[in-house]
């Protein structure tokens, strides 16, 4: 039977794509929340920027329209912009404090 | 098939981003981060995002991540030391409402959505050729401002990374 409709020959729900974005943009947001080092919270933000690029992708398709696919590819290039500043950023703090634990980076509080 | 190689790498993703989360190693949680993007390259295929698909593997997976593993090795980045302990009752505690919360969550989403026909494979295709063209005619303004955005981030990372700062 080559194209019966089955399980795994059925259409996958659209809500599944979205479900599948919002659970991957919490498990960034609790990385980002949970984690000391500096640069695993940086990874959760990646993370965060990948799901919202699912959703976008998954409304492309619904709409049949490239516009999602656009956003998207704006997206990465804000988050390789981001990327580049951010881990410059992070070399110049482990060059002056000599430490990667966002804890210990505490001068702006007093 | 469309459902069950959803179900394959959507399950990967999953898996690999809850070790993102609960590694203490940074190097650990760049791999599982790899993993996270290659699977998701894998749905954008899925749903006919063959350019963006193509993208996700070159830009992030290859070369962001190339950035990430290079910065770790470079600062010699080892295991999370822990400035304050947390009990093992408020971490299980904390993934079952985790848990609770995304499953509401979930349902919230079935109930919104209004009934589509879903995602098969092969009913739309966003070629490099639609996205190109897109690109170049309506997105033409915000796609030249990308490139300064592109500039500025080179000269700040060479700024902020020099020697003498």
């Amino acid at each position: 039977m080559p194209n019966a409709p089955g399980l795994f020959n059925a259409p996958v729900p659209l809500s599944w794509y979205l479900i599948l974005s919002a659970v991957l943009f919490a498990l960034g947001v609790a990385g980002f929340i949970f984690r000391r080092n500096i640069i695993t919270v940086f990874m959760s933000i990646e993370l965060m920027l990948n799901a919202v690029n699912l959703s976008f992708v998954t409304f492309s398709y619904e709409f049949k329209q490239v516009d999602g696919h656009i956003y998207s590819f704006f997206v990465m290039v804000v988050a390789a912009a981001e990327a580049a500043v951010g881990l410059a950023i992070i070399l110049t703090v482990f060059k002056n404090r000599a430490t990667l634990m966002i804890d210990e980076v505490n001068s702006m509080k007093y | 098939m469309t459902a069950l190689i959803f179900i394959i790498f959507a399950g990967i993703a999953v898996f690999c981003a809850i070790n993102l989360v609960v590694q203490t190693h940074p190097i650990a949680s760049a791999l599982s981060l790899i993993g996270v993007m290659g699977s998701l390259a894998i749905l954008y295929l899925q749903l006919g995002g063959e350019f963006i698909a193509a993208a996700q593997v070159i830009v992030y997976a290859g070369a962001i991540m190339v950035l990430f593993v290079f910065v770790i090795m470079l600062l010699n980045a080892g295991a999370e030391t822990v400035s304050f302990q947390i009990s093992r009752f408020v971490r299980y505690l904390g993934a079952l409402l985790l848990a609770a919360f995304l499953g509401l969550i979930s349902l919230i989403i079935q109930a919104a959505l209004p009934r589509t026909e879903g995602v098969l494979f092969g009913t739309f295709q966003g070629t490099a050729l639609d996205v190109g063209r897109k690109l170049f005619t309506t997105y033409l303004l915000p796609f030249e401002v990308t490139s300064v955005l592109i500039l500025i981030a080179i000269v700040g990372a060479i700024v902020l990374a020099r020697k003498e700062v």
